[in-house]
């Protein structure tokens, strides 16, 4: 029962940070709010939560970041926004509302009828999956794919032009048009990738939905799909939820950051701001797992422990088991997201309610953090 | 960050105080392939592989998929047998019986797979897969002997307390905890050298530091000969001592750490170099990293037909006549330092030096046809 | 294991397919004690007061033209046919395992050899050749019926464990421990034999049900055990005593539904070995998705009913 009242003040806090946030959101021309979402898993036994309570706004042309390990629910979030997701998940709380450019009505894709939601795709929404074979069909020409969608939101679009327009598409993600006659395996995994990132563009959507678009493709091909996606996005203005597990890249991509773990954002800021002052002890444990390309080394621990296993999740702070600056009730209070100038944590170090001290104890943690592999040569590199 | 802001470390590649453990010498594995219409083709995954793996050194081997750095891999793990050139083992040519090594080669060398899901049975306990090395190498019989090998094999992995791990399934195991069986079982075998085939790359970020600093203990406390493939450079750059770089089935440059990321010399590497994310680049100057050179660059070459002469050829900015029809040499830069390009005979070296990625521009159409051409041709 | 012998039990076809199979099982078993105890219920006596009866208060399920229990004889009949069936099943499987596990993991000539071996059985003429053999060894017992059932119908299966064993000798955790040194059998049974568990147990059961189809088969046709009592037997006998055209029913219909309970039983727990073996065959449960609705439904209509989402997960969140 204890816990039940601590959770209705931390919910309070959540609630507090909504209108926070909401007076930065007004109308500064934001695409997408999401407040409040969950998701859960149905099974046989208790459903698994594996999105809680996200909460965030896409301003127009911004490339928002969503970093999370295995598990974070950073891919349900994704079917989630898109509205493709499939029993047994279902969203069981929450909002995602979208506001279209033109000025229309805002719409609420969760409750959005299937009519609605097929309008909206690839005019205004559109996904691009970390396998470009599976957003291509193996069977047909480029050409006809991009004319298939085309089509289906122009009816006045005739066939030649929307092979004409296919092939201009291809051009512009540096693929010769051409190309519009070949089938996807005919093309190499980056060019096939790139292919979908056209076709995901192809309407002129005002929002595209990445998830892990670069994965299965090789660093020197990474950079040259984001140079395009950077390059399109300045002359389309559409904005990206970039989903990935590699934090290091969107560091140097995205416009803000979200971190995802264990199915909740414990920290949201620009990406300067994560790089520089993360607050969250995982998103420090997390920028520190990436070991530096030219910076000078220095011995790195990574997050000791495993990511929380959902169907089981621990008390209170779901990080709480792997934190090294966990103090009395981490294991009890669930932090909410409490928003500090655009720059919003969950975690109770930043409460001034939960702890007495200053709210940085950034060096205090670092020190503090066990070392659990570190060999007696730890110190020599 | 210019590369001049890394300090020159203490350069240990350039003493080797001993002979190598393992090591490939001018090996080449081509294999046969047949296509649907019965056309018989060659895919050439390996070309001219020469590496040295020393006691208490870790190599990183470096590249993109296909590059066949994996190939290498399994050569020197014995799985295949070299279609030309020589695997020593101390010095001593490996023998083979039927296309197979001879076990006792895997007493001394052990392969760390990239997939710890895939490389330990589901069926069978943490236990039985370390109990099975150790009666099938040191003989070891009895349960009280055994129980002891097992628990001091999980506490050099770091899974302690050892009651909570020893009679898990995989599947009850994280994938970090899996990787750490895997790492023990080829412990058991007490191998002189120990590859790894991208180990980390299929864990948890927050949890790869653990498993590189699990490997670099081990390479200095028991002193084992370690190869380290990964296509993360900057994790390479952790780990190892030694870089080698490969591109499309060869070996494009090698040399100490340090120098090879701070001043490659050799465009695949600069190019792969400034690919690479880096956090502490930061936020601060995207646009110019992801526009400067958006042309494309072209994809590396298919294996069936690569291009003649120097394999990076269509896609270097600095191509001269010379690199499309004559493989480039092996230029000693001193230093343990080398690299595979027409620059440093003819004397162009200092190009590389200059930083900018404007280089990739001028080469952009011939890249794209050229790419283009390669494509078709594997169609 | 548990958790798989549990996800196994849980679906209806497997209870209802494993509940028939072990009915009859027990039938077969404890038939002869049955028969013994309960008077009357001798498949062999011929009650002369009783010829060609239809079903009474005496003889529950008739009698035949010879004044034998129909009832009596069904039981005796599970008895040889199921024996038929498990042996002949039996037999196949493990000439499948002998042949497909080493074909499959070798590869090479061992392959091309053992392969070549299964091909020649499958595009042998079975039927004909069976006939030619038992003709030759006629009048022996069901023991021979079943080897040779089980000698001619192994060939399909060896090709799926053929084609599965190669899959699995390729995963890397054979790979990795034939690194360490395991020898090829230790790698054959105890890396990859046990993956290939769902496959053998479903080839047992098709084999099962091959084995009681092919011994009413050969028995229609003729080549039986004389002595021997099988539904087989009981059909044929029906078959040669006209019974259909003397509508005398309850001679053949038990025998032939009793084949048909038999099979159908071994399909069902078959297609639960393969849902547990192959997940992508397993249908979201109907109880899922009615739940999921549910949830849903909740979500929005709390939605709507006081304008402020997600209300409703704070209290599910304690």
């Amino acid at each position: 029962m204890v816990t039940r009242t601590v959770h209705e003040s931390d919910r309070t806090d959540t609630d507090l940070t909504d209108t926070d946030l909401t007076g930065a959101r007004s109308a500064s021309g934001a695409v997408l709010e999401v407040t409040g979402l969950a998701v859960e898993y149905v099974t046989d036994g208790d459903p698994v939560r594996a999105c809680a309570d996200v909460t965030f706004t896409l301003r127009r042309g911004e490339i928002l970041g969503v970093a999370g390990e295995s598990g974070s629910g950073k891919s349900t979030l994704i079917t989630a926004l898109t509205r493709l997701q499939r029993p047994p998940a279902v969203t069981t709380a929450g909002s995602i509302v979208f506001h279209p450019r033109d000025g229309g009505p805002a719409v609420d894709l969760v409750t959005a009828s299937p009519r609605t939601l097929r309008a909206l795709r690839w005019t205004s929404l559109s996904i691009v999956l970390q396998s470009a074979m599976d957003a291509l069909n193996p069977v047909m020409r480029l050409g006809a794919q991009f004319a298939d969608v085309l089509r289906t939101h122009d009816r006045s679009l005739s066939r030649d032009a929307a092979w004409t327009r296919a092939a201009e598409l291809l051009a512009t993600v540096g693929i010769s048009g051409d190309r519009v006659r070949s089938y996807p395996h005919e093309l190499s995994g980056g060019m096939r990738q790139r292919a979908s990132i056209a076709l995901a563009l192809a309407c002129r959507p005002e929002l595209v939905v990445m998830d892990e678009p670069t994965t299965a493709v090789d660093v020197v091909m990474q950079r040259q799909i984001l140079a395009q996606v950077l390059r399109l996005r300045r002359t389309l203005g559409f904005a990206v939820v970039f989903v990935t597990h590699d934090l290091s890249l969107l560091l140097e991509l995205a416009d803000r950051i979200a971190i995802m773990y264990a199915g909740r954002v414990v920290e949201l800021g620009t990406a300067q701001e994560i790089y520089d002052e993360p607050r969250h002890p995982y998103t420090r444990g997390l920028r520190d797992s990436f070991p530096p390309l030219r910076a000078p080394l220095r011995r790195l621990t990574g997050i000791p422990g495993t990511p929380p296993d959902l169907r089981r999740p621990p008390s209170g702070c779901p990080f709480h088991p792997r934190c090294a600056a966990r103090f009395d009730g981490c294991d009890t209070h669930l932090p909410g997201l409490v928003a500090a100038g655009g720059h919003a944590v969950a975690c109770r170090l930043h409460d001034p309610a939960a702890t007495g001290r200053p709210a940085d104890t950034g060096q205090q943690d670092r020190a503090a953090r066990p070392d659990r592999t570190a060999g007696p040569e730890g110190g020599a590199r | 960050m210019t590369a001049t802001t890394v300090p020159a470390t203490s350069a240990p590649g350039t003493t080797v105080p001993e002979a190598p453990v393992l090591e490939a010498v001018d090996v080449t594995k081509h294999f046969a392939v047949r296509s649907a219409v019965g056309a018989r083709s060659v895919v050439r995954a390996v070309e001219g592989g020469t590496l040295a793996l020393h006691r208490g050194r870790v190599v990183a081997l470096v590249g993109e998929s296909g590059s066949g750095k994996t190939t290498l891999a399994r050569l020197l793990a014995g799985f295949y047998a070299p279609t030309s050139g020589e695997i020593r083992l101390e010095g001593t040519p490996v023998r083979r019986r039927r296309g197979r090594v001879e076990r006792g080669y895997h007493r001394d060398v052990q392969l760390i797979f990239q997939d710890p899901f895939g490389s330990l049975n589901p069926l069978h306990r943490v236990r039985h897969n370390l109990e099975r090395p150790l009666r099938l190498h040191h003989a070891v019989r009895g349960r009280a002997e055994l129980d002891r090998r097992v628990r001091e094999l999980l506490e050099r992995v770091a899974l302690t307390p050892v009651e909570q791990y020893v009679d898990k399934f995989p599947h009850e195991l994280s994938g970090g905890q899996r990787q750490r069986v895997v790492i023990a079982r080829a412990l058991a075998v007490e191998p002189k050298v120990l590859l790894g085939d991208e180990p980390i790359s299929m864990l948890d970020v927050s949890i790869r530091l653990e498993m590189l600093n699990l490997l670099d203990r081990l390479r200095s406390e028991d002193g084992l000969a370690l190869l380290y493939i990964t296509h993360d450079i900057a994790s390479a750059r952790y780990l190892c001592d030694d870089i080698v770089v490969m591109y499309a089935g060869e070996m494009v440059e090698g040399g100490p750490k340090e120098q090879v990321i701070a001043a490659p010399q050799h465009p695949y590497t600069r190019l792969l170099v400034e690919s690479s994310p880096d956090p502490g680049r930061g936020a601060r100057d995207r646009e110019a990293l992801f526009d400067a050179d958006a042309d494309s660059l072209g994809e590396p070459p298919s294996l069936i037909d690569p291009p003649a002469g120097c394999r990076f050829h269509p896609r270097c900015p600095f191509a001269m006549d010379v690199c499309r029809t004559q493989a480039p040499p092996r230029t000693d830069l001193g230093g343990g330092r080398w690299a595979r390009c027409w620059l440093h005979p003819e004397g162009r070296a200092g190009e590389l030096d200059r930083p900018g990625t404007d280089a990739g521009t001028d080469a952009g159409p011939v890249a794209e046809h050229a790419t283009d051409r390669t494509t078709q041709e594997n169609q | 294991m548990s958790a798989v012998r549990s996800g196994l039990l849980r679906g209806w076809k497997v209870r209802v397919g494993l509940s028939v199979i072990v009915f009859f099982v027990l039938l077969a078993l404890l038939g002869p004690w049955l028969t013994a105890a309960v008077p009357g219920l001798d498949p062999r006596a011929n009650d002369l007061t009783a010829i060609g009866q239809p079903p009474s208060a005496q003889h529950w399920l008739g009698t035949t033209q010879f004044g034998q229990d129909v009832l009596a004889q069904t039981i005796e009949g599970a008895r040889g046919s199921l024996f038929v069936g498990f042996l002949s099943a039996v037999i196949g499987t493990a000439l499948a395992i002998l042949v497909g596990l080493p074909a499959g993991y070798f590869g090479g000539r061992t392959d091309s050899w053992l392969n070549f071996l299964s091909n020649l059985f499958i595009v042998m003429p079975v039927l004909p050749l069976i006939l030619i053999v038992a003709g030759y060894m006629q009048g022996t017992g069901l023991w021979v019926i079943a080897l040779i059932i089980g000698f001619f119908g192994w060939s399909g299966g060896a090709r799926t464990i053929r084609a599965q064993a190669m899959s699995v000798s390729n995963r890397d955790f054979v790979l990795a421990m034939r690194t360490l040194g395991e020898p090829h059998h230790r790698l054959l049974f105890h890396e990859v034999l046990p993956h290939l568990t769902g496959w053998i147990a479903a080839m047992f059961l098709q084999g099962v049900i091959g084995g009681v189809m092919a011994e009413a088969g050969l028995a229609f046709l003729g080549i039986s055990d004389s002595g021997a009592i099988s539904w087989g037997t009981m059909i044929q006998a029906a078959q040669q005593q006209s019974a259909v055209l003397r509508g005398m029913w309850w001679w053949f219909v038990p025998p032939g539904l009793c084949i048909a309970l038999v099979a159908t039983a071994a399909t069902l727990v078959n297609f639960g070995v393969d849902e547990l073996s192959n997940p992508k065959l397993r249908t979201v449960r109907r109880s899922v998705v009615r739940r999921t609705r549910d949830r849903a439904g909740r979500a929005s209509r709390a939605d709507r009913a006081d304008g402020v989402v997600g209300e409703t997960r704070v209290g599910s969140d304690a």
